[in-house]
């Protein structure tokens, strides 16, 4: 069984987000980048499927400008055993990603398209259910377990109340929650073999996709900054002050 | 120009979560309608129907959208949606799985988790984990959004006389099917919904001592929620989160207790009206943001304030 997962190179999660000055995005200059950390759980993902013998191939994607290589190298390190780059400098779009990866899809044909339930920058949750519709897949969308068996692939999914399991025919797509896995660390063997694995760079136009948007971004804000209130110095007074200032209770 | 709210529900009653939706639809527009999916959903749609501000009621009724399959729910509302000018769900986990497949069917982009409508084009969102907003305009034809409950006050759930009309099944996609669930049961409220939310972290120590919170919570009518260090300890089961990739939660009291406050966490409850921390290290971010906070030993502070509520 062969394995697509896409990845997206982002913002590290550790780095303080701040806004340029001039409210036209967010600062990114000098910042350090990494692998959006829901799309390294679905590389993880993919990586122990293979080592249970499910998946024969791991072909690893993503697409952006040259740098976002260093994201699909560090999947190669993780396990994955090809990469593609769909190369643009264009500003892309959950839909426009979506179309680029159904293209990538129907060239390739995997069973199994894994990719993280949402990307830390932008936030927008859309991605592998946009590719799911385009291509006429089924979606098991944020995923605490997957099992593949007998042609099916079962998700069990977080959803507001608890757990919801879904059985879907293969093809079919997987977006990862937090508690799908914990993903390796790379080794250094592996991360210098990685880069010896196949990278294939494509462009939209390869891939006969042309990209557009219907979204202008306007400005940027910082967040309403929150106050700090004053320290109780004990219960006394906290019950006090809830009761008779915040009114609250 | 008309506004399709697409209703949550378990096909028993009506999800607070879409008086919410409703009330983001009313900035963008004055005639909205809402489609109920699902199956043996009347009693959903009678409800629907009596939402303050809602002109019509869809319903499509039929085995297929008995558990919100994505892949059959999106077709119809694609189908039902593509004549309306918007077409908004609440960003519930129903609505972030189903939405994205609607405007990738109408080819449009998505816009997510809303929490202001500056006109009928334009909407601000939180991006990077709600640490900046972003204020962005759409030229899509039909405007496919999903929206922060929280950030919109319910319209009446009662009040409106809107017609009840049936519309067509879209079929059954046949690929995928619901296996079962397992659903938390509590008679404490619905987190996102609660007036009060206490809420534990990795300073509780383990899921026992969480007992402390429910009492707590029993006192005060709220909800329990649970910050990702508690989470991904064990304490406490994952529905439970409060955070970024947990429950965004703005209630009117919140109590975080033994929660450090990371920048996750905040970013799922830093909209709420009062906030409480109670933590034995005075240097934790959580006092950053608290209006009150109480350097003491949880184990202590928590039973002594349960006793005064």
């Amino acid at each position: 069984m062969k394995v697509l997962v896409a990845v997206k190179r982002v913002i590290d999660y550790n780095v303080k987000v701040r806004v340029k000055a001039d409210n036209t995005d967010v600062d990114l200059t000098n910042v350090k980048m990494a692998i959006n950390p829901f799309c390294e759980i679905a590389v993880e993902e993919a990586v122990r499927l293979k080592e249970q013998g499910v998946a024969s191939e791991i072909v690893v994607v993503s697409m952006g400008p040259k740098e976002c290589q260093e994201q699909i190298r560090t999947a190669l390190a993780l396990g994955a055993d090809r990469g593609i780059q769909v190369q643009t400098d264009e500003k892309l779009d959950s839909l426009a990603v979506a179309k680029l990866l159904k293209a990538v899809y129907e060239q390739e044909k995997p069973d199994l398209i894994i990719l993280g339930k949402q990307a830390i920058d932008s936030d927008n949750n859309q991605t592998g259910q946009m590719l799911a519709a385009l291509a006429g897949l089924p979606q098991g969308t944020f995923a605490s377990e997957v099992k593949v068996e007998e042609g099916k692939a079962n998700v069990t999914r977080e959803v507001d109340g608890g757990l919801q399991t879904v059985a879907l025919n293969l093809p079919a797509v997987v977006t990862t929650d937090l508690r799908l896995n914990e993903p390796r660390y790379a080794s250094l063997p592996n991360i210098m073999k990685a880069k010896r694995k196949p990278l294939d760079v494509k462009t939209p136009e390869d891939l006969g996709v042309t990209i557009t948007s219907t979204i202008s971004l306007l400005k940027v804000e910082p967040p309403a900054e929150r106050q700090a209130g004053i320290k109780v110095g004990s219960v006394d007074e906290l019950v006090e002050k809830l009761k008779n200032e915040a009114k609250v209770i | 120009m008309s506004i399709l709210v697409l209703a949550e529900h378990n096909n028993a009653s009506l999800n607070a979560a879409t008086l919410a939706v409703v009330a983001a639809a009313k900035a963008a527009g004055d005639d909205i309608h809402v489609l109920v999916a699902g199956s043996g959903c009347g009693a959903v749609a009678e409800e629907a129907a009596q939402v303050e501000s809602v002109s019509k009621v869809l319903v499509s009724d039929d085995p297929a959208y008995a558990h919100q399959l994505a892949e059959n729910i999106s077709t119809l509302v694609a189908e039902v949606g593509k004549g309306y000018s918007h077409i908004l769900a609440a960003a519930t986990t129903t609505g972030k799985n189903v939405m994205p497949r609607v405007a990738a069917l109408l080819d449009v982009d998505q816009i997510s988790d809303i929490v202001g409508v500056d006109s009928a084009d334009t909407f601000r969102r939180p991006i990077y984990a709600g640490n900046a907003i972003a204020t962005v305009q759409s030229s899509a034809p039909v405007k496919v959004i999903t929206v922060r409950g929280t950030a919109f006050d319910n319209v009446a759930a009662t009040g409106g006389t809107a017609a009840v009309e049936q519309v067509a099944a879209a079929g059954d996609a046949e690929t995928s099917a619901f296996i079962g669930e397992e659903m938390a049961e509590s008679d404490r409220p619905e987190l996102t919904a609660a007036g009060i939310v206490v809420s534990g972290g990795r300073g509780m120590g383990n899921g026992e001592n969480f007992e402390i919170l429910y009492s707590l919570a029993d006192k005060l009518g709220a909800a329990v929620g649970a910050s990702r260090a508690a989470v991904d300890a064990g304490f406490v089961p994952n529905d439970m989160q409060v955070g970024q990739t947990g429950k965004i939660v703005a209630p009117e009291l919140y109590v975080a207790v033994g929660i450090s406050g990371a920048i996750q966490h905040l970013a799922g409850m830093k909209e709420s009206k009062i906030i409480v921390a109670i933590n034995k290290d005075e240097e934790a971010p959580i006092f950053q943001v608290a209006d009150y906070g109480l350097v003491a030993d949880l184990f202590e502070a928590v039973p002594e304030l349960t006793g005064k509520v």
